[in-house]
């Protein structure tokens, strides 16, 4: 089977021990929740990382509380399969809900969690492989190389955001508390995301993920539609976050973000504009769509043909839309 | 000669399956010896290149390193076809893809190994690439290998059955289609692993997960320079195949060799990655099809041609070409037929055998231009394939005899099943009872029940059988089959319990182990039901007849009057008079001395007497047709298959149970095939794989599966054990193109390339709206220099089997 580097793992209790190992760890140090992401990387020699310091035992990173009236907090160590399950989160925001049902398979959101899930490592067809694989392509602009192979001529990495509940918390407008030695922020989710494969996050590598706070439900209404191969298992290759307020039966305000396409998360402003200050109506649902069509640029890194999933941004917004119709 | 069975035709459990179920089976991974060393295997990084020098002092030297070896120990070559002799177990003086094996270590575990493995430097010249069979046919140099037809094509094949032109000059229409069916591969759960023990006496075990231990036996021989004598393969139970462990494997003879170096055990188990190198999986066909009809659609003649991209390695390859054009003639009438077949050398992991071997390509082809033609005829396609059906006990065009031949009924089950005439609407795009996006199709096929031939010229048995009695009444059945999960073991005991009127789970079955077991060729062209059936039949009954005539002496009654049933052996006119089958033996121990029985099955011959007529030829065919219906998204091509309904002439089920599940595999895995399946490479970028992983090459899961109705006619065939055939294999064949014909139906594109993936669906569907032709699919086929094809009369044509002899065709 495939190894695991060496490394050195510690389980902190707390989350000022936690931070304060990984401060002592320096850039060799790494968190780990559910592993789910980072252990398959480290036995393919994606990251290495010296020091892996677990967040499962962080009391803290474990609970739930509050509701829609007040808002939700979620601990960072949440495993996904309590996110799918949670009666809260079920009757306040089945769209958090729904989505992490979508995310890989039962097994793994066993283990999973909505930490992990939505600092997950950017995707792509050429560094998800094992280290013999990328030596056959001299490596990529990610991890050991200097040519991002997606996009020759590219100074960037085009490596894909790949995780459903990321554009869900930017198009609903999360919240995400971060705790370090330096003591502790909170930011919008959608500041969180950098169009960059190789540099994805705006966050320091010793700042720790403590938790997600969604917002009171009032007024809103929010929907996610998914595009992957098969039923279980994989990883979105587009994904359409749709979030509405209305005023009377007019639209308020909107959101609509694109996941699976791009470095980062990626805000289709055109297609809110569409919407706002009209009736959630077919033709503004139309002419979202046209403009979500517009602004998704996907390339060929991932599952499907790409100008097909450049095509399909139009079809799974239309659903996402349709969903808030009623 | 059948009458009142008690075991035949039961669903009994397998007899492993508790030990399958609680996790009590050895796999070849979970062998542990003491001492035992790991290794690893180093593959090349480069898809062609030369080795100009490997350093391995730096991995030697790493504590924990018992061995390291490389190409320059292992001078000779193998190959699991005579005529295909080029595989070294690690590369010499050239790499041919991605994946192949340069260097081995052998250390005290995987993480020494794993880092001593990147300790050997390898120096490499690069060398062009051949990518696709385009480039194979253009280019002659660099040849991949210094063997073959010429440059970079393998091989060429070409025969002629009757004159194809004077048929196509009779026919009221003819069709000409291109076809393209990617390459996928077997994706087995459990990857390939293997243990070697060479003990103090010189002599030398392997444990593997393989299909085939006779011929790893006979590698292993040829290329270690032990006698065979010394040499013990035991095949444990696979965890799947599907044809992609039936070759002899590089990590196998590695294994051995570092064993027989270090004096330690050595095991190996290969990373998914590895597994997808291995391959040995469908090949990517390119077909054109020109086909003959009257207008009740009477086939008058057929062209065949297939060119397959062959990857790296010969493998079965050369009989994959013969197979790709051997079986169009065994389900329609086809009276006159030419085949034209080429394998390429591409720097790829080599294709090989996978569940159909070269069949379902053509099939798809076949089946997909018939309902073209229907079209064109305004017939049913029910009506075209079920109004020209070959008939049993008949000689084809490429002289291949069918006997029992059951497809009329397969037709009519799902037919009825599908409520096919209440469905399908005819051709009339306006007319339809279905609404737009929802279609159904059909789709026959055939299969082989076991070569005729063995992989290597000989005039032994291909299966034989030995039973043990022991004077407790224990039945010990000994078999060199390997049961691969499809129930081979238990089918010898279900049939040695039937013989000797005992309980299947009375009985000890030893297999696979080629110092315990007489020969069995191994578990490949759905050969072992009917073969090892057949010998279990013969050793049974002669053990069977020990028993009698110490009973019927016993009890004195004539021999006739002595029957086997429910653990007793008795008199029939009195049953209450008799003995237990454990007293039976002992009478017949005391009787005749230590009982062993021995049993052998080798096939009738063909009628074929032509050059390249071994391949096609079957003690019997199995049939099966299925009706598929999908759901077509218009909006996004996504094609989701609801339900399909299958029917397989499977002559006799010795256990219905296995049956259907052999048959919901298949039309499991035709999915997988028809829907997504893609074995590719980035051409532009070395020839990588493009996702050798379980998560990217994308296999159906659960949620993909359709539901599915299946039917099976029974119709015994002579030569069958029981009547019984084939079902591993040949349910997989009618799976893609029934879909691609329901595809037509709801949405009227023709997607003639495999797989059926949703942008082909809407670039068709687009081509359509802006008055195109709806159809994604290949154009054109490689321009090719073939050979003279050999010409043979057909039976109708008062021929022999044998070719005519080139001068009389030029005069």
């Amino acid at each position: 089977m495939m190894r695991l580097p060496k490394f050195e793992y510690h389980t902190p209790q707390t989350i000022a021990e936690a931070v304060k190992i990984m401060a002592g760890a320096g850039p060799a140090g790494q968190f780990v929740a559910g592993g789910t992401d980072l252990y398959p990387n480290m036995k393919r020699r994606q990251q290495m990382p010296k020091t892996v310091i677990s967040v499962m035992r962080l009391a803290e990173l474990n609970q739930i509380t509050g509701d829609g009236r007040n808002g939700l907090r979620i601990g960072a160590s949440v495993i996904l399969t309590d996110v799918c399950e949670h009666p809260i989160i079920n009757r306040d925001y089945p769209v958090v809900a729904k989505a992490a049902r979508t995310i890989s398979t039962p097994i793994l959101r066993n283990m999973g969690t909505i930490g992990g899930n939505l600092l997950l490592d950017t995707r792509c067809n050429y560094y998800d492989q094992n280290y013999e694989w990328r030596k056959g392509i001299n490596f990529c602009l990610k991890k050991d190389g200097d040519v991002c192979w997606v996009a020759p001529g590219s100074s960037k990495c085009w490596a894909v955001q790949s995780s459903d509940l990321v554009p869900v918390m930017v198009a609903i407008g999360a919240k995400l508390r971060f705790v370090s030695t330096l003591g502790e922020r909170v930011i919008d989710a959608a500041g969180l995301y950098n169009d960059d494969g190789i540099d994805y996050l705006h966050k320091r590598p010793d700042e720790l993920l403590v938790d997600i706070q969604l917002p009171p439900t009032n007024g809103w209404r929010a929907s996610y539609q998914k595009l992957r191969r098969r039923g279980a298992f994989d990883f979105p290759v587009l994904g359409v976050a749709t979030w509405i307020a209305t005023d009377n039966s007019d639209v308020k305000d909107a959101r609509i973000v694109l996941g699976g396409i791009a470095p980062s998360p990626v805000q289709i402003t055109e297609a809110a504009s569409a919407l706002i200050g009209k009736p959630l109506t077919d033709d503004q649902i139309i002419a979202a769509a046209e403009a979500a069509y517009i602004k998704a640029r996907p390339l060929d890194n991932t599952d499907f043909v790409y100008q097909w999933r450049k095509q399909m941004a139009r079809q799974y917004t239309l659903r996402a839309l349709r969903d808030l119709q009623s | 000669m059948v009458k009142n069975l008690k075991v035949v035709g039961k669903p009994f459990r397998k007899v492993d399956a508790r030990a399958k179920c609680v996790g009590q089976t050895k796999f070849a991974d979970d062998i542990v010896l003491p001492r035992m060393l790991f290794c690893k295997i180093l593959r090349s990084h480069l898809p062609h290149a030369l080795i100009k020098n490997i350093d391995v002092s730096k991995a030697l030297a790493l504590p924990g390193v018992f061995a390291v070896v490389t190409g320059k120990d292992f001078p000779i070559p193998y190959g699991i076809l005579p005529v295909s002799q080029d595989e070294h177990a690690l590369c010499i003086d050239k790499v041919r893809f991605i994946g192949d094996p340069v260097a081995a270590v052998a250390a005290i575990d995987e993480d020494v190994a794993f880092d001593a493995m990147n300790l050997i430097e390898v120096e490499y010249e690069p060398l062009d690439t051949i990518s696709t069979i385009d480039e194979a046919v253009l280019i002659d140099e660099p040849r991949i290998h210094e063997y073959g037809d010429s440059g970079n094509i393998h091989k060429k094949v070409s025969l002629e059955f009757g004159n194809v032109e004077e048929g196509f000059a009779e026919a009221d229409l003819v069709r000409e289609d291109t076809f393209f069916y990617e390459g996928n591969t077997h994706l087995p759960m459990e990857q390939h692993a293997a243990v070697a023990h060479f003990d103090s006496d010189g002599k030398i075990t392997l444990w593997s997960s393989t299909q085939t231990p006779h011929y790893v036996h006979r590698a292993l021989a040829k290329v270690l320079g032990l006698p065979a004598s010394h040499i013990r393969v035991i095949a444990t139970p696979n965890g799947g195949g599907f044809g992609g462990k039936s070759d002899p494997f590089n990590h196998e003879v590695v294994v051995c060799k570092l064993s027989m170096l270090t004096g330690r055990p050595v095991k190996v188990t290969l990373t998914r990655e590895e597994v997808f190198y291995c391959h040995r999986g469908r090949h990517p066909i390119l077909m054109r099809v020109k086909t003959g009809v009257k207008n009740d659609g009477a086939i008058t003649a057929m062209h065949f041609q297939s060119f397959l991209d062959g990857g790296a390695y010969g493998s079965y390859g050369v009989a994959s070409t013969f197979y790709s054009g051997a079986l169009q003639t065994v389900t329609y009438e086809v009276p006159r037929y030419k085949f034209q077949g080429l394998r390429a050398f591409t720097n790829k992991p080599p294709c090989g055998p996978k569940r159909g071997h070269g069949t379902p390509q053509p099939r798809y082809a076949l089946e997909v231009q018939l309902d073209k033609i229907a079209e064109q005829l305004g017939m049913d396609p029910v009506e075209i394939r079920r109004k020209h059906l070959v008939a049993p006990n008949s000689i084809t065009a490429n002289y291949l005899r069918i006997g029992s031949m059951g497809l009329g009924q397969c037709i009519e089950k799902v037919v009825e099943g599908s409520r096919w005439n209440e469905r399908f609407s005819g051709w009339d795009p306006n007319n339809r009872k279905l609404p737009f996006g929802k279609g159904i199709g059909i789709a026959c096929s055939s299969y082989i029940c076991g070569a005729g031939l063995p992989i290597y010229w000989n005039n032994m048995p291909q299966s034989g059988v030995q039973l043990r009695l022991d004077r407790q009444g224990g039945v010990c059945v000994m078999c060199g089959s390997t049961d691969i999960g499809q129930g081979s073991d238990s089918i010898l005991a279900y049939i040695v319990a039937e013989v000797l009127g005992i309980d299947p789970f009375d009985i000890r079955v030893v297999t696979a182990d080629t110092d315990l077991t007489p020969v069995d060729l191994g578990s490949y062209s759905s050969r072992v039901t009917l073969m090892t059936g057949n010998a279990a039949i013969q050793a049974a009954e002669r053990a069977r007849e020990l028993l009698v005539m110490a009973v019927a002496e016993k009890l004195g009654v004539p021999i006739e009057n002595i029957s086997l049933a429910e653990r007793r052996v008795f008199d029939v006119e009195n049953p209450e008079i008799g003995v237990t089958f454990a007293e039976a033996v002992v009478l017949a121990e005391s009787k005749f001395g230590t009982l062993g029985t021995v049993g052998s099955y080798s096939p009738p011959r063909s009628p074929g007497r032509y050059k390249g007529s071994g391949v096609g030829p079957s003690p019997a065919y199995s049939y099966s047709a299925a009706v598929a219906e999908v759901d077509v998204n218009p909006d996004t091509g996504i094609v989701v298959v609801e339900r399909v309904w299958i029917a397989h002439d499977i002559g006799r089920s010795i256990n219905p149970m296995l049956v259907m599940g052999q048959v919901e595999g298949s039309v499991y895995m035709g999915l997988g095939e028809i829907l997504m399946e893609e074995m590719v490479y980035r051409e532009n970028r070395n020839v990588v794989h493009k996702f050798p992983s379980m998560l990217e090459y994308k296999s159906p899961t659960t949620m993909e599966m359709c539901d599915v109705k299946t039917y099976l006619i029974e119709d015994p065939d002579p030569n069958g054990p029981y009547g019984a055939k084939e079902v591993g294999q040949g349910p997989l064949l009618p799976v893609p193109p029934a879909v691609a014909n329901a595809v037509y139906n709801a949405v009227g594109v023709r997607i003639d390339e495999v797989p059926i993936t949703p942008e082909k669906v809407l670039r068709a569907l687009k081509d359509k709206a802006r008055g195109r032709i709806g159809r994604f699919g290949p154009a054109a086929i490689p321009v090719v220099d073939w050979p003279e094809p050999l010409r043979v009369l057909t039976p109708s044509e008062g021929g022999d089997g044998s070719e005519m002899p080139r001068v009389a065709v030029h005069g």
